[in-house]
């Protein structure tokens, strides 16, 4: 496993990274840069900022000051390049595919991913012309024969919402790169915190940072990081990065930005046009997120622990879904992945089905009920009734998300104060 | 010394003592890479001087275009190449006998033997860089276009 290059630890990375105290205040905390639009020096630098021959800023919609510590921030933590701040995970999938994929193009999906993933990818790319391929990413010769010669990535979630599998991505990486094209990986449940797949051969990361990064429940967001690795140049399958680019009069972004080509490209073109920018206030909502993101981690992976090994011996609960457990396929996997714990989100079957998994939800008093994860607070949802209600029960199954799973994103509260509100509810749906 | 990567230290040491660079591989096109970074360069302070024969004579961003790098009247600073690897041979041999400080080679250009000889007169090397993105990573901008610069400082810093 290759060592990140960076000298500073992550706790330091997450507290300081990209943020420098501003250079004409002195302000030590990043400012809310709520502008959208930034005055030129002169005609010269204005045609200069528009050819992208200098660094600066133009239009919100492209980059922010503030947007920009975020990005600088969350690609420090990954050991990326460069990022992407979006204004939701979504748009950070559309800028993604937006990047890689021309109509007629496809791409290879492990089919356990969060829901509105499978949604996106398979209702609405669809309108894009973009193909998108389900399989299972633990049968990796059918994930191999699945990647044809129109496919332009390789997307999975780790671990993935809700059921909290985990992908050997080191061999998923290698069928990506044998076939030439990138491995993406939306590493919204991990974190870096807990594990960074750009040391485990993925090219880019995808997170929504609506969830743990940010932490509060407060901001959406998301963020496209990359590696830098991927080399666009090397076939003829990537024009955007490889070929000219008309709107900036024959520019071939990866010859002219070298490993910042899709950093640039994702700014330049992809925000530009798709329109989906990071708000500033979200941007500085998630930066004070990112901050104390390693002290929450380990808080919310201890009681995530907790919270499963008491679920694993109550007599209402059928099974546990989280690889934290001995008893999960995933296991081992996390000890090699994810070692500092396997995250915070998991599921669980409640005996009785889909009427008790409704009761369950509703008798909480702590935990909230609502189609969100990775907040300070304890979350719970019944996938199947909700956030999955679109997909059909075989597709809800495939995603681990059936008729009487329930998915739990643990919080930081008193471990106690939560397993005690959850014991109640599971005595309220028996009874 | 090992080329697979360079201090900050270094590159910025570089990037401070340098004021007059010969750009070898310098296009009169705008949208060229090179024509990015020399404008970039020119706009920080740095005289550029562009050499390319196909373009000898014309004036590129204002400056006079020369033949070869021996044409370049006055002292060189810094030779920049952004010429294929093996081209980067000789070239750095003319920076060598211009009595150039630094011999600096673009990304994707890479010349170990031209390195050993320019180090062996007492040049600095740098291979498989662009002093554009360095400049702006060390100074700042960098992470204004997204880039993880991976400078850490609580200093205020001088942008640009």
């Amino acid at each position: 496993m290759p060592s990140p290059k960076n000298p500073y630890g992550i706790e330091t990375l997450a507290v300081h990274a990209g943020a420098s105290p501003d250079p004409t205040t002195g302000a030590r905390t990043t400012p809310i840069y709520q502008t959208t639009s930034y005055v030129f020096e002169d005609a010269d630098q204005a045609s200069s900022l528009f050819n992208l021959q200098s660094y600066g800023y133009v239009y919100t919609r492209i980059g922010n000051p503030t947007v920009s510590v975020l990005e600088e921030r969350i690609a420090a933590l990954e050991g990326g390049r460069g990022a992407i701040a979006t204004a939701s995970g979504h748009a950070a999938q559309m800028l993604a595919m937006f990047t890689l994929l021309s109509p007629g193009d496809e791409f290879v999906a492990a089919r356990r991913l969060y829901g509105g993933s499978i949604t996106q990818f398979t209702r609405t790319f669809r309108k894009f012309g973009w193909n998108c391929v389900l399989v299972d990413p633990d049968d990796l010769e059918a994930l191999r024969a699945a990647v044809g010669p129109k496919c332009k990535a390789i997307f999975v979630e780790s671990p993935a919402n809700p059921g909290g599998a985990i992908v050997d991505l080191e061999p998923v990486a290698d069928i990506a790169h044998d076939a030439g094209v990138p491995l993406i990986v939306d590493s919204t449940m991990a974190t870096p915190c807990l594990c960074r797949p750009l040391e485990w051969g993925a090219d880019l990361v995808v997170h929504s940072t609506t969830k743990f990064l940010s932490g509060h429940g407060n901001a959406l967001g998301g963020i496209l990081v990359d590696s830098g690795r991927f080399d666009w140049s090397a076939t003829d399958r990537f024009p955007s990065l490889s070929q000219p680019e008309a709107a900036y009069h024959g520019l071939r972004f990866h010859e002219t930005f070298g490993d910042l080509a899709l950093t640039v490209h994702g700014h330049a073109v992809g925000l530009r046009d798709l329109g989906a920018a990071m708000a500033p206030m979200n941007a500085f909502l998630t930066i004070t997120g990112c901050e104390t993101l390693p002290l929450r981690m380990e808080r919310h992976v201890q009681n995530a622990q907790a919270v499963a090994e008491f679920l694993e011996r109550h007599s209402s609960v059928s099974r546990v879904s989280y690889a934290g457990l001995p008893s999960s396929p995933y296991y081992e996997r996390a000890r090699k992945y994810m070692p500092k714990g396997a995250g915070a989100v998991f599921t669980f079957g409640v005996r009785g089905g889909y009427e008790a998994g409704l009761k369950v939800v509703e008798a909480c008093e702590i935990l909230s009920h609502l189609a969100n994860i990775g907040d300070t607070r304890s979350l719970i949802l019944h996938p199947a009734s909700t956030t999955h209600r679109q997909l059909t029960e075989e597709q809800q199954i495939a995603a681990g998300a059936g008729p009487d799973v329930i998915r739990l994103s643990v919080g930081i509260e008193s471990v106690d104060d939560i397993i005690r509100d959850l014991d109640q509810a599971l005595a309220a749906a028996a009874s | 010394m090992l080329h697979h990567s360079y201090s900050d230290a270094y590159i910025r040491d570089i990037l401070r003592s340098v004021r007059t660079i010969a750009m070898v591989g310098a296009s009169p096109h705008w949208n060229r890479p090179s024509y990015f970074v020399m404008k970039y360069l020119q706009a920080k302070g740095f005289t550029v001087i562009p050499v390319n024969p196909v373009a000898a004579g014309q004036e590129i961003l204002g400056e006079q275009t020369y033949a070869t790098l021996a044409e370049v009247p006055g002292k060189v600073d810094m030779v920049d190449i952004f010429r294929n690897s093996e081209a980067a041979g000789p070239i750095t041999d003319e920076a060598i006998e211009k009595a150039a400080r630094v011999v600096w080679m673009q990304i994707g250009v890479r010349n170990d033997a031209a390195a050993a000889r320019a180090e062996e007169a007492g040049l600095k090397v740098v291979m498989n860089r662009c002093p554009k993105i360095e400049y702006a990573r060390l100074f700042g901008e960098l992470g204004w276009s997204g880039a993880n610069s991976g400078v850490i400082s609580s200093r205020r810093r001088r942008i640009g």
